[in-house]
């Protein structure tokens, strides 16, 4: 019997971001769309639905004593005779509760706020359908039961991510952006997938019940040997660093704020910056068995917090300095992860969700309250100065600041070393093609060489 | 049994071919779209019923839905085949179904039903020879329109004689009732040569880069996105290949499928972008295909068919754009999002579809064969994840290429037409239905799989038994392809 209705309430939590982003995509394609307020309705519904439907199961779980509840879909795909399988399976546990909670909490105060800011945009109907994808992303991956099914829901929240950076896409700059987040998040995906692929191979299955044991988190216990570990949590981090911003990915984190305000505050101030930390969480038990990904994981953490604390005093507009801010504080939680706490770092995340959610909603009127509260006093605010400015020499701070001022030239460097020399390449190889196609015709051969440009240059200055 | 069941495959393949005729006769080019589309509907059906009547009645062993093995030159389908010409002739009906009006007049449709008529006696061919006949005739349409149009046809003329050749030495230098380890290696070597250059594999692919920049888009679509190559590769040369010759392809097709990536994304013109795009997919079905495993043959089958859905949906998007805009740069903002974002949804949806999105109908494909691959050969898998993030990169720009920037400003109504809404429909339905559910597609490609690696396996058990021919694998029924399939 409780089992039964563990699964109907799992159903509920899972269903209502399924119904939702099924609402919006079966609506875009009707010739006539949905009004703002029914939008707004329908999101607000579901949030609701999935967060009741969560929070019963908080209460079942507290009133019989229980820390571990599975809810299982079944095979979505199998082919028993090859022994493959893609099971579909939630868990609910201390972790996946903590961070579905959040996601429907912080996604219901987001979609509130959304459907008023912006009311009357045109691209408000886009919004909410990517606000769909993102919800249901989040939630999949965060109850995720196995690597696959936490896959499903990475690349979810990755493409909604990318596609509502360029929500103003008449502007190149957000559309550029963009490009640059959606890239660093397939570096990430494909090693996530790789990962995932190897741990199929190392412990047989997806299932987190064998790969980081079945009991209740953070207790489990991994089956892999420590260099299994190593290659494989490396690999993890790849795909968490690239998810969460972290060093060297760090670039596109200010590029994403080009997004409207809404979606800054959910995705890279409070929800998708965590995923990746998230996933360090899940797969803890992985972590521990290796001293050296350990060290690898703090190394990483600590260098992202001090790059993201040095940078975001340089910055000149909130929203950046805000997420420069974000990314010191999800480098804090890296590095506390890595130094094998597990309730430390799920507790600052929800904290650092929440308040970075708050300052980001916060961000689009505080200019004017600013300048409402000098008009008031008659004169500039008071600015105390730092620690920094008190104690470290002029010389380093000039160079602090310049760092800052560059954002540590990151995205040069990957573009001198990485973008050129490959786009370069595949040029050289477009030009020998030419020849080639050329002498064979014996006259020129590409009619694309005549297209005209026209006045809308689509290329990164 | 046979006798009594309907003859869906050859109404399918005569109607087309009489549709060519009647169509030839018409003065009106609307009048030919009109009466065009409803063919192309009436074979649709056809197909579609001589799957359903294979699947239902005609049980899982090599079974033609007429005629029997003693009568080779009729149409007969297996499991392998059983889905393909429905989903040929889906695509013949989608692209007629989405040419407009006003592009009628370039776009032939006497030319289009005739090559659809070739294109599903290929995959409905019951002998080698068949297959290689069709193969060899299905290379003419796209000719004959190159120089109809006058445009420079020596790329494309210089690469299909050669595959013409090739093929034709090949197939009549191996033999089909030895062993693979026995095959002489000369005509191996020229039918392979002669299936990957179909295939458009690097370094012989710049016939499709050129058939894209001189045909007309839906031509050097419909010619290729069927992927007639790959399935002369599965039938001419994976039963009979020796080992080495199966690894030669896989690497080649895994060059292939990188360099195309790169290549997509460094280019500046819409439709060679496609063609790069679509050469880095379809070279990836090649890879699994040959890793001779249930599950990587598994994962290529279904890859098969969701690469050809989702890039024919995405090929049929631009399409449509150059329809509206003339051919595109990639280099610039096209800015329709505002005219035509339904277009802009199916572009995107059918892009993600193709690097195996998950919740589309590539996802699983790519699942299992990442799976065997990395299996076989840690780098191979790894290399097929780059693949798919770079095409994921390529796909990505190129949305925002095309839908994004400044509003575009026209005195002309750019919206959607009705025609296109219904292709549109049924594009994503075939996409998100085959990625929510599944199992049914891949239960389907398994058996298949199964029953190719069989045949292979019977093929190797031959040089055993000292020369013998293998039996077909269920006697009583139409065998095509020396007893295989």
């Amino acid at each position: 019997m409780i089992s039964w209705i563990f699964d109907a309430l799992g159903f509920g939590a899972i269903g209502a971001p399924v119904v939702l982003l099924a609402v919006f995509g079966l609506a875009s394609l009707a010739p006539r769309p949905l009004s703002e307020r029914a939008m707004a309705r329908w999101t607000a519904g579901c949030v609701w639905f999935g967060l009741v439907s969560l929070s019963l199961i908080v209460a079942i779980m507290w009133g019989t004593d229980r820390r571990h509840v599975v809810v299982e879909i079944g095979d979505w795909v199998s082919l028993p005779d090859e022994g493959f399988h893609f099971h579909l399976k939630f868990i609910f546990d201390a972790l996946s509760i903590s961070f579905t909670v959040l996601t429907f909490v912080l996604s219901g105060v987001v979609g509130a706020f959304a459907s008023r800011y912006l009311h009357r945009e045109p691209g408000y109907r886009r919004f909410f359908l990517y606000f769909a994808v993102f919800l249901l992303g989040m939630v999949v991956a965060a109850l995720a039961g196995t690597i696959e099914t936490l896959f499903l829901g990475w690349e979810l929240v990755g493409l909604s991510s990318a596609l509502l950076v360029a929500f103003f896409h008449e502007r190149p700059a957000p559309v550029f952006n963009a490009q640059r987040v959606w890239s660093a998040y397939r570096i990430a995906d494909a090693a996530f997938m790789i990962a995932a692929l190897a741990l199929h191979r190392a412990a047989g299955a997806g299932d987190f019940a064998i790969l980081v044991g079945s009991s209740a988190w953070p207790m489990g216990v991994s089956p892999l040997t420590s260099a299994q570990a190593l290659g494989i949590g490396l690999l993890l981090l790849i795909a968490a660093a690239g998810k969460s911003a972290l060093l060297p990915f760090s670039g596109w984190l200010p590029r994403a704020m080009e997004g409207p305000t809404p979606s800054s505050a959910v995705f890279y101030g409070a929800l998708s910056v965590h995923l990746g930390t998230y996933l360090l969480l899940r797969v803890s038990p992985i972590l521990e068995l290796s001293t050296l990904l350990c060290v690898a994981v703090v190394f990483i953490g600590l260098a992202s917090a001090i790059f993201g604390a040095i940078v975001c005093r340089a910055q000149t507009d909130v929203k950046s300095a805000l997420a420069y801010a974000s990314l010191a504080q999800v480098g804090l939680i890296t590095a506390e992860i890595g130094l094998g706490l597990r309730y430390i770092p799920l507790i600052h995340m929800i904290g650092h969700a929440s308040l970075r959610t708050l300052q980001l909603l916060r961000s689009p009127s505080l200019l004017q309250d600013y300048h409402m509260l000098e008009n008031a006093i008659g004169g500039r605010l008071r600015h105390e100065d730092g620690l920094a400015t008190r104690w470290a020499p002029a010389a380093l701070r000039r160079r602090l600041y310049r760092i800052g001022l560059n954002r540590g030239q990151l995205d040069q460097t990957i573009d001198r070393f990485i973008t050129r020399p490959f786009i370069r390449c595949f040029q050289w190889c477009d030009h020998m093609e030419r020849r080639w196609t050329d002498a064979l015709a014996g006259r020129r051969s590409r009619a694309s060489d005549q297209v005209a440009p026209g006045s809308f240059p689509g290329e990164e200055p | 049994m046979g006798a009594l069941h309907f003859p869906w495959l050859e109404l399918g393949i005569s109607l087309p071919l009489l549709g060519a005729v009647w169509t030839s006769r018409r003065r009106d080019p609307s009048l030919a779209r009109r009466d065009g589309l409803i063919v192309a509907g009436l074979t649709l059906a056809c197909m579609v019923g001589a799957w359903i009547d294979f699947e239902f009645l005609g049980g899982s062993g090599g079974l033609g839905s007429w005629g029997s093995v003693s009568r080779p030159w009729l149409p007969a389908i297996d499991k392998l085949s059983a889905p393909l010409p429905a989903m040929g002739a889906l695509i013949y009906y989608l692209t007629i179904l989405g040419t407009l009006r006003a592009k009628v007049g370039e776009f032939s449709i006497t030319r289009t039903l005739m090559s659809e008529s070739i294109l599903l006696a290929t995959f409905t061919a019951a002998t080698p020879w068949g297959l290689v006949a069709m193969m060899a005739v299905g290379a003419l349409p796209p000719q004959f329109e190159l120089l109809r149009r006058r445009r420079p046809s020596r790329v494309y003329l210089a690469h299909m004689g050669l595959f013409v050749v090739l093929l034709i030495l090949g197939e009549a230098g191996v033999s089909r009732t030895v062993s693979p380890a026995e095959q002489p290696i000369a005509p191996m070597l020229l039918l392979t040569a002669a299936t990957l250059l179909r295939s458009g594999v690097a370094p012989v692919h710049c016939w499709m880069t050129d058939l894209f920049e001189h045909a007309t888009f839906g031509r050097a679509l419909l010619f290729v996105t069927p992927m007639v190559g790959a399935y002369g590769v599965t039938r001419l040369v994976l039963p009979i290949a020796p080992d080495w010759i199966l690894e030669t392809i896989a690497l080649m097709s895994l060059f292939t499928a990188v360099y195309a990536a790169g290549m997509a994304l460094v280019q500046r013109e819409s439709r060679r972008f496609f063609c790069y795009l679509f050469l880095s997919h379809s070279s990836l079905v090649l890879v699994g295909i040959e890793t001779a495993t249930p599950v990587g043959l598994t994962g290529s089958l279904c890859l098969w068919l969701s690469v050809s859905l989702s890039l024919t949906g995405f090929g049929l998007a631009l399409r449509c754009v150059e329809s509206r805009v003339g051919r595109s740069l990639m280099t610039e903002f096209q800015g329709l999002n505002e005219h035509i974002p339904t277009m802009g949804g199916l572009f995107l949806l059918s892009g993600l579809a193709s690097i195996g999105f998950p919740g589309t109908a590539g996802f699983v494909g790519l699942e299992l064969l990442v799976n065997a691959a990395a299996g076989a050969t840690p780098f191979v898998g790894a290399s097929i994840v780059t693949v798919a993030a770079l095409n994921g990169l390529a796909i990505v720009r190129a949305y925002f290429r095309t839908f994004a920037g400044p509003p575009r400003s026209t005195s002309i109504d750019l919206r959607i037409r009705p025609s296109e809404r219904v292709a549109i429909l049924i594009i994503t339905a075939l996409i998100l239905g085959a990625g929510v559910l599944p199992q049914p597609g891949v239960s389907d490609r398994h058996q298949a799989a199964t029953q190719i690696l069989r045949a292979r396996a019977d093929a190797e058990n031959v040089a055993s038994s000292a020369g013998t021919v293998a039996p077909p694998a269920e006697s009583g029924r139409r065998v095509g392809f020396g007893g295989s399939l």
